[in-house]
């Protein structure tokens, strides 16, 4: 028997619109579209009569007008000279440099947090059960503002590094310095540098890109060297030695190019009231640094231990059935199908450390919101167009994170048939 | 051979021996947890010079601490050089850290609606709890809004009788078929709001003055205004977040993409932008001379937040449930609502309990973000207090008693929906 599902044919009624489910939703669709329309007309209307009220005309040209503020950490050449585009760039460059940073070690942190908590030791997995549960149940900008109180008010000033008998001394053999103003630590130079060369009015160093460059070249021939060596074993059955020539390709040219360029730390010196020499880490950077990195530890190591727990016990008893060590387990067999369970929170705890950074405001440090979002839209009062414009780039960075991160998760994941 | 039967044959058990020493008690337990190997015993040792270190430096400081003072300065004269904190700022404090610059004479008024507050959640979160205070729990926030924000009755009496007056039209107009019926479930009440209660209050409030003395928004700080969005927040952003996870589920292309756009851009942007839009942009986007309360503002911009993130979550459980469970509500023959509301949606909000709580949680970490837009919450007024010329260089004692609170809301909620995945657990594994 053949059943016909489609409802009776007819002519067209008005009320099908309402009550037949083929035209209901479109019905319901045309309608939201509308009331979105209207809505958006309704804004814009209300932003356009309210701006020409206040006299303001919309537009981005404040960008390219002299800021006339300080930024006390510019990564890229800036002066209160210069535009707001470019105290914005400084700012989303500050932004970045915090993000890396911070998701860099709360990372570490989170893996070794996360793995100790599932520890046999009693005590140790205790202890990061008291940390992790301390950290995640209390407010970031809580654990930013304890940090920065401490690094500015129980911190040694400079000067109590003075004298024959100082009252401070520097650390790790004399070559950091924490402060109340800041942690000096040692700088990188160059003695020959390769120069600079400018895109978009960014100078990166050229020394920094050609030792990125060696360094991404030895990787990928290390990676070529252990694929021949694969396919040498899997052929013959016997793995040639590869492990000098792995620290060959790895370091010599690395090595080699630094020894070319002249390279050598130069060390924070005490010269008269304050240190100079050396890189300064202002005491907001070290808040938020420290700050994000200890609370977004917690979250990646409940990840981590989520991970790992998901993996079932008869994988590891298989691996050691094979013969496989303790280390090869983890790496060969745990990890590969662990990771594809931590790497999509990862991505979020991420993008929650990008977001967070702009918490910057609470110590004064000058990321994007503090810049474009701050000191700009006060001084040239283009609410409207600073805040606009500082939403899409963080949206972009955002979406940038994901993509990349995506990307990585789709490597990881399990091919499933 | 008979030489051999009188040889020795044990008639009794013998007793059992003890196990060795190193096999029972205190010893196996330390050798199994915390010796076992060369890498636990570092780590046995690292941890306990670790804590023994911190509980050296520690246990003095809480020890001596000093609990009647009047400013820093005092406090360090009577611990005369020794190390110990100065409790007495709390103490001197701790009502401004509550409650901000409430009326002090008005403060029954916060505490009776947070001992309410329990009373209303109270049948929503235990099941043993009478059905019949759920009633109280619906007529709560008007109850609550009346108790901060004081002032005539019939606000709050008026915006409850218009939700009354849409149920009354749903009965009415139910004949008229679901689409019509829901479309004035929803125009009449909001057409009353906007334009009948405005007059009606004001006549009811001639004819009958019932009335508190109002509290103005900016006088409210605290832990109290954190408490006061952060619940509003997660009330609302439940609901919310469901209606915007069945809108990215949805077949019809408008809606799904008006859902995925509200999701991903308030995602992507940092909370604190969109407080700055409540306070510096809200003016832009009304019609001129338009101003409403900044507290409001700052809900519905933490609430939009949340909402966005609950999406996301509730979405991962709706994907987590087996497709046959869609294929079952069809077969039976329900409607999509019915369908929703019986078969998918109690599934997949208790696969997502631990989402939905760790959002809950994170918003209301997230409502110490308020002190940016000038609010006085808890983490102001600290900085306010540490501004003080009493006050001056103090900092631990103030965010240690932050923290504390904050801990004890987050980490009961944690706890709370543990409790609650294990109740609900049907699966015998």
């Amino acid at each position: 028997m053949v059943t016909d599902s489609e409802a009776p044919k007819g002519s067209f009624r008005l009320s099908m619109l309402l009550y037949d489910s083929r035209y209901r939703s479109m019905t319901i669709q045309v309608f939201a579209f509308f009331v979105l329309m209207f809505g958006a007309a309704w804004l814009v209307y209300n932003t356009k009569t309210n701006l020409e009220a206040l006299g303001k005309p919309f537009g981005f040209d404040f960008l390219f007008n002299t800021s006339g503020y300080d930024i006390a950490q510019r990564p890229i050449e800036y002066s209160s000279q210069s535009s707001h585009l470019r105290a914005a760039m400084v700012g989303l460059i500050n932004t970045l440099i915090l993000a890396v940073m911070a998701c860099v070690t709360a990372t570490v942190l989170g893996v070794f947090a996360g793995v100790l908590r599932l520890s046999n030791n009693w005590i140790i997995a205790k202890l990061m059960t008291l940390y992790i549960e301390t950290f995640r149940n209390v407010p970031v900008l809580i654990w930013i503002i304890i940090t920065s109180a401490v690094m500015s008010e129980s911190m040694p000033p400079p000067s109590a590094f003075r004298g024959a008998d100082p009252a401070a001394s520097m650390i790790l053999w004399d070559s950091v310095a924490v402060t109340n103003r800041g942690v000096y630590i040692p700088a990188p130079l160059v003695e020959h540098s390769l120069g600079s060369i400018s895109i978009l009015g960014v100078q990166p160093s050229l020394d920094a890109i050609a030792f990125l460059v060696v360094v991404a070249l030895s990787i990928w021939l290390n990676r070529r060297l252990m694929a021949h060596a694969t396919n040498v074993q899997n052929a013959t059955g016997v793995r040639p030695t590869t492990w000098w020539k792995s620290l060959l390709i790895l370091f010599v040219p690395a090595i080699v190019l630094l020894y070319a360029l002249g390279f050598h730390l130069e060390y924070p010196e005490l010269r008269g009231f304050n240190f100079s020499g050396g890189l300064q880490m202002r005491n907001s950077l070290i808040a938020m640094w420290i700050g994000l990195s200890v609370y977004t530890g917690a979250f990646i190591a409940e990840i981590v231990r989520a991970g790992i727990l998901a993996i079932s016990k008869g994988q590891s008893e298989a691996a050691f059935a094979l013969g496989l060590q303790p280390g090869k387990t983890m790496r060969l067999v745990i990890l590969p199908q662990a990771l594809r369970v931590i790497v999509p929170p990862l991505i979020s705890q991420y993008l929650n450390i990008t977001k967070n950074t702009s918490l910057g405001l609470a110590v004064g440090y000058m990321d994007l919101r503090s810049t474009l979002g701050g000191i700009t839209i006060n001084q040239t009062g283009r609410e409207l167009e600073g805040m606009l414009l500082m939403m899409l780039i963080y949206l972009l960075v955002s979406l940038i994170i994901s993509t990349v991160m995506n990307f990585y998760n789709d490597r990881v994941k399990l091919r499933e048939r | 051979m008979s030489e051999q039967t009188s040889s020795f044959v044990r008639t009794d058990m013998l007793p059992a021996m003890e196990p060795p020493s190193s096999q029972v008690g205190a010893a196996k337990w330390a050798r199994e947890n915390l010796f076992g190997g060369w890498v636990s015993t570092v780590l046995t040792l690292l941890s306990i010079t670790v804590i023994v270190y911190v509980v050296w430096h520690l246990f003095p400081w809480f020890a001596n601490g000093v609990w009647n003072a009047g400013s820093l300065t005092q406090c360090r004269e009577i611990l005369d050089g020794a190390t110990g904190a100065c409790w007495a700022v709390i103490r001197v404090n701790w009502l401004q850290l509550v409650f901000g610059f409430y009326p002090p004479e008005l403060y029954w008024r916060p505490i009776l609606a947070f001992v309410l507050l329990f009373v209303a959640i109270a049948p929503v979160l235990f099941p043993s709890v009478p059905r019949k205070l759920l009633w109280f729990s619906l007529l709560y926030p008007f109850v609550a809004v009346w108790l901060l924000w004081g002032g005539t009755i019939w606000g709050p009496v008026l915006t409850l009788a218009g939700f009354a007056l849409g149920y009354g039209v749903l009965l009415a107009a139910g004949a008229l078929g679901t689409v019509i019926a829901a479309a004035l479930t929803i125009a009449v009440p909001v057409l009353f709001w906007l334009f009948a209660m405005g007059p009606l209050a004001d006549t009811l409030h001639a004819i009958l003055p019932l009335e508190i003395e109002s509290v103005a928004s900016r006088d409210f700080g605290g832990f109290m205004i954190s408490v006061v969005i952060g619940v509003a927040g997660i009330a609302l952003s439940l609901p919310l977040g469901i209606l915007f996870a069945l809108g990215r589920q949805s077949t019809m292309p408008i809606i799904k993409w008006i859902s995925v756009v509200f999701i991903e851009f308030i995602r992507g942007v940092p909370l604190i932008t969109l407080l700055f839009t409540a306070s510096l942009l809200l003016n832009y986007f009304l019609p001129p001379g338009t101003n409403f309360d900044l507290i409001l503002r700052v809900i519905i911009m933490v609430t939009l937040f949340a909402t966005a993130y609950m999406a996301e979550v509730i979405r991962g459980g709706l994907a987590a449930l087996p497709k046959g469970q869609y294929e079952a509500a069809d077969a039976l023959g329900l409607d999509y609502w019915k369908a929703q509301r019986l078969i998918i949606m109690p599934q997949a909000l208790k696969i997502s309990i631990p989402g939905i709580v760790n959002t809950f949680i994170g918003l209301f970490k997230d409502t110490t973000l308020v002190v940016f837009i000038g609010i006085l919450d808890p983490i102001g007024r600290a900085s306010a207090i540490r501004a003080t010329s009493d006050w001056q260089g103090i900092y631990w004692e103030l965010f240690i008693f932050i923290g504390a609170v904050f801990w004890i809301f987050c980490f009961s909620m944690s706890r709370y929906s543990m409790h609650l995945e294990r109740r609900l657990k049907t699966d015998h594994r």
